[in-house]
């Protein structure tokens, strides 16, 4: 084996990014900045309705429209075009098929019904408006626990009922555990429906070439090899006559792991017409029909002994799935069950899931994906829990944290924690909060009629998704290093970084192996035809295994170099070293050569050293042997004026141990964004529903996206609790700040209204719900 | 309606519908595609361009309403091939995730530095409200205008 240098120069530098530059300049091309020369638009008409029967379709003013090239309604597309795929499932859970388009019956308002085809963006957008259907309305299926009720209308006549499936995950045992326990502590909790919102809408520009039989699909997704395999299937193409590409993509969040009804057709239709399709969506349709997250409501029973442990956790839970199932809908609650435990040492839990079908868009994977759920619900009762027995929330959670010496820590849920330090994060976390002198300010202010409140949430998270068979399959990631020629590498990630900033980590991690300027290390992503077939990003998992997919090909280029470096200079490959864009023998590095030298080498393979091929390429596809777990903790003081219900956030501190870190600006920047994000579903964001199922928030005037003002400078700091599960040590970050955030902030002002006998208020904790909890004692 | 602008320095004439929108007059008429769509309701910003000077949010304006204005976008911020402070400041700060957002937060920014060329912290924050980010939880992009603030008045 050929060295490594000795001291990472790139690794761990605050790099800015390698990406900046075209964005900053309005020179990146997201998908709607593809202009190919005669492209249609596509325009599509939905459902209103959140349930009804479609009596008929009229297409004729449309047709006539100026501009308009074609039509679709789902019995023109019958049998040509597959259902939308799902994945994850569980046993015996109802899976209703998801069509292109409806037929007879609209289940969720932004359901697509008809299709139009012109020439123009606007032709598009006035025939859409000409086509005429015919509804009737049906009992829409909107509020969950009715939904899961005998005798709730249905949003799928073909079953019994609205229960789409049913999953429990129990160890220890629950009854027993509540029954011996000192105290038990019960609470309805709320994690409502929340839109992801990533600022770029989804889009597809797709286009067929009949000559080549080959497909080009430009889509906005964080999982371009997926839509290539699902969608040529939906199409009856082979895959390998169809190219994904993800160019710039405009955040993701998890709403872009998936594949929509836009995509096939879009393809379907630049097959059927010979020229590009466009489908750009609008913000109400990225409201209506892009996955929405969260959606759980349940009942939590805590068992706790006198001294503050706690032995038990019952979570019963109804999760709203809507109409149809998105690709990961069912496996995400199920995440919340593995992840209920939470960073304690709890040995009895149950979380006992009732999928049920609503008449709304599907839920599925949003930044955290079930943990955050699991967390918010474990820390809201952490809180109570405290409160029930006297305790300090923070010595509460001390008291239940496996030492740092019981890892790898065995959860009830039946994870393996990798490694870990909670009170290293909560400890600090509290040192930076001043913790103490923060509760002397609230006691001081109660008695001046101010309202203070100090929230805590500590976490631990299952990121670095994951290994394949935990995963239900393609846990891995991959990656091919090529060495150029002329000295340059060219880095191809199976990843699909849309935003995170892996053009820049990658890039360090690979100069620093090689000891090539990091400027000279180009990566490349989201491109089907270029990179090895990859998973995608999503779950904390760009860095943590594509990353290490990226060093461990790395390490095999570099190994190939120094054969064709020992044979120049007649020493043992174990004995070359990389560094400063030289390679040079460790013991004599007097005999050095440019790395540009030693590349040529390989390439005009004359001589070539024994047992060698030509060439410097080298792929590797990493399976992790674990998930990873980030952790840490997080400490809130918010005002809340119980007059008016505002609340302001006076100091945010965070304390997150994500492992090593490649580049801790852009860790930073990932926890800042999730903090906010967190922050917005804990004060502000859901989405609301008249009786008939139809959004009524689904604008950005009205779904209170976080702003500027919301948040103070964040207090951050870093423990670095390095994983063994990969090379890198890195544990993901991506989901961090969001998980650890929502109970904070909710903790920190239902600790605010304690004077008021308030002990819960479900998020988004709205002024109105402040000012209505606070009513009687206000009076 | 034959309508001439000046974009980014250029005078261009365009025939457009009455209800051409000014951003798509931008993106699909002049090929500049910097200036993005988000939210098409005058909420987020991502659509910012200068119309003589003042921000504007581009998706709500008509493209005949620009009939004679100077408009300026992302891509002409830079000037001879050097970038703007803002835009050096944005990317040295990490001020940006997905980039979608950007260029309209950079031309609010401009606007808001035009305006005062020492805002606060509060100022800033209250300056770019109109603006939406979903990435960065906007703390470096306080900073980085705070940066270029203190470069631009060197």
């Amino acid at each position: 084996m050929a060295k490594a240098p000795e001291a990472p120069k790139f690794i761990g530098s605050p790099i800015k990014r390698r990406d900046d530059p075209r964005l900053i300049q309005g020179l990146a091309h997201y998908v709607d900045d593809i202009q190919l020369p005669d492209t249609l638009h596509l325009a599509i008409v939905r459902s209103p309705y959140g349930s009804a029967a479609i009596k008929g379709v009229d297409t004729s003013k449309a047709e006539e429209a100026p501009g308009v090239v074609a039509v679709y309604t789902a019995a023109d597309l019958a049998g040509k075009i597959g259902p939308v795929p799902v994945a994850g499932l569980v046993p015996d859970a109802k899976v209703p098929t998801q069509p292109i388009l409806a037929s007879d019956q609209a289940k969720f308002a932004g359901e697509p019904v008809a299709a139009v085809v012109a020439d123009s963006r606007y032709g598009a957008s006035d025939a859409a408006n000409l086509i005429e259907v015919d509804y009737e309305a049906r009992d829409a299926v909107v509020d969950l626990e009715k939904a899961a009720l005998p005798g709730s209308p249905k949003v799928h006549d073909e079953y019994d009922d609205n229960i789409a499936f049913k999953w429990q995950l129990a160890a220890g045992d629950v009854d027993k555990g509540l029954k011996e326990a000192d105290v038990v502590v019960k609470q309805r909790i709320v994690n409502g429906r929340v839109a992801p919102i990533a600022l770029e809408p989804r889009g597809v520009v797709a286009h067929y070439l009949p000559g080549e039989d080959k497909m080009t699909i430009w889509t906005s997704t964080q999982v371009p090899h997926k839509v290539r395999t699902f969608v040529a299937g939906q199409i009856g193409m082979n895959e390998n006559r169809v190219r994904v590409i993800t160019p710039e993509v405009g955040g993701g969040f998890g709403s872009k792991l998936n594949i929509y009804r836009e995509e096939a057709l879009t393809a379907y239709i630049t097959r059927e017409l010979g020229l590009p399709v466009k489908w750009i969506e609008s913000r109400s349709e990225n409201f209506l029909a892009t996955i929405h997250g969260r959606g759980q409501v349940g009942e939590v029973e805590m068992g706790l002994m006198k001294d503050g442990t706690v032995t038990t956790v019952r979570y019963k839970v109804l999760a709203d799935c809507g109409a149809y199932y998105q690709l990961l809908t069912v496996a995400i609650f199920t995440l919340t069950g593995l992840m209920l435990p939470g960073p304690y040492k709890i040995q009895n839990v149950d979380t006992d899931v009732t999928g049920v079908f609503t008449n709304k868009i599907a839920t599925d994977a949003y930044r955290g994906a079930g943990r955050p759920e699991a967390t918010y619900v474990l820390e809201r009762m952490m809180d109570i829990a405290a409160a029930e027995l006297g305790m300090d929330p923070a010595e509460l959670r001390r008291k239940n944290f496996p030492d740092k010496s019981e890892f790898p820590f065995p959860t009830a849920a039946g994870l393996s924690y990798d490694s870990g330090d909670y009170h290293l994060t909560l400890d600090k976390a509290l040192e930076n909060a001043d913790y103490a002198d923060m509760r002397r300010e609230q006691e001081e202010g109660r008695k001046n009629g101010r309202y203070l409140g100090v929230g805590l949430s500590t976490y631990v998270e299952i990121c670095g998704m994951g290994p394949s068979a935990a995963m239900g399959g393609q846990g891995w990631e991959s990656a091919r290093v090529r060495v150029e020629p002329g000295g340059k590498v060219t880095v191809f990630s199976g990843a699909s970084p849309h935003g995170q900033g892996q053009e820049t980590t990658f890039a360090q991690i690979v100069a620093d192996g090689l000891g090539v300027p990091v400027e000279d290390v180009e990566v490349i992503h989201g491109d089907t035809d270029s990179v090895p077939f990859g998973v995608g990003t999503f779950g904390s998992r760009g860095t943590a295994v594509g990353g290490a997919a990226v060093v461990i090909a790395r390490d095999k280029v570099r190994d190939k170099m120094a054969k064709f470096a020992a044979m120049k200079f007649e020493a043992a490959a174990s004995d070359i070293d990389f560094a400063g864009g030289k390679v040079f023998v460790g013991s004599a590095p007097e005999k050095s050569a440019d790395f540009a030298e030693i590349a040529a080498m390989a390439y005009t393979a004359v001589p070539l050293p024994p047992d060698t091929e030509p060439g410097l390429e080298e792929t590797h596809f990493f399976e992790p042997p674990n998930f990873t777990f980030p952790f840490g903790a997080h400490v809130v003081l918010v005002e809340v004026d119980p007059e008016t219900g505002v609340v302001k956030i006076l100091r945010y501190i965070a304390v997150d141990d994500v492992g090593n870190i490649i580049n801790p600006l852009l860790v930073e920047g990932q926890i800042h964004g999730g903090i906010a994000q967190g922050t917005g579903q804990a004060l502000e964001e859901e989405m609301l529903y008249d009786s008939g199922g139809q959004p009524i928030n689904a604008s950005l005037m009205h779904y209170a996206l976080p702003k500027s003002t919301l948040l103070p400078r964040m207090e951050l700091e870093s423990t670095v609790t390095p994983t063994d599960v990969n090379p890198l040590g890195a544990k993901g970050v991506g989901e961090a700040g969001t998980i650890g955030s929502t109970p904070a902030v909710v903790n920190a002002v239902i600790d605010a209204l304690s004077p008021f006998g308030v002990r819960h208020i479900d998020m988004p904790v709205r002024p109105e719900r402040i000012w209505r909890a606070t009513a009687e004692k206000r009076a | 309606m034959e309508i001439s602008l000046s974009i980014n320095g250029g005078v261009r004439s365009f025939d457009v519908e009455p209800r051409t929108l000014l951003v798509h007059l931008l993106r699909d008429e002049a090929g500049l595609t910097g200036t993005h769509i988000a939210c098409e309701t005058t909420t987020c910003g991502a659509c910012t361009v200068l119309m003589d000077g003042q921000a504007v949010k581009s998706c709500t304006v008509l493209a005949v309403q620009a009939d004679g204005a100077e408009v300026t976008t992302i891509e002409g911020l830079a000037e001879n091939g050097k970038l703007h402070p803002l835009q050096e400041q944005f990317w040295e700060k990490h001020g940006l995730q997905c980039g979608f957002c950007t260029p309209g937060m950079i031309l609010t920014a401009a606007q808001l530095l035009e305006r005062n060329s020492d805002p606060s912290e509060e100022e800033i924050r209250h300056g770019i409200e109109g603006n939406l980010c979903r990435c960065t939880g906007y703390e470096h992009i306080v900073d980085a205008i705070q940066a270029a603030a203190a470069d631009m008045k060197k």
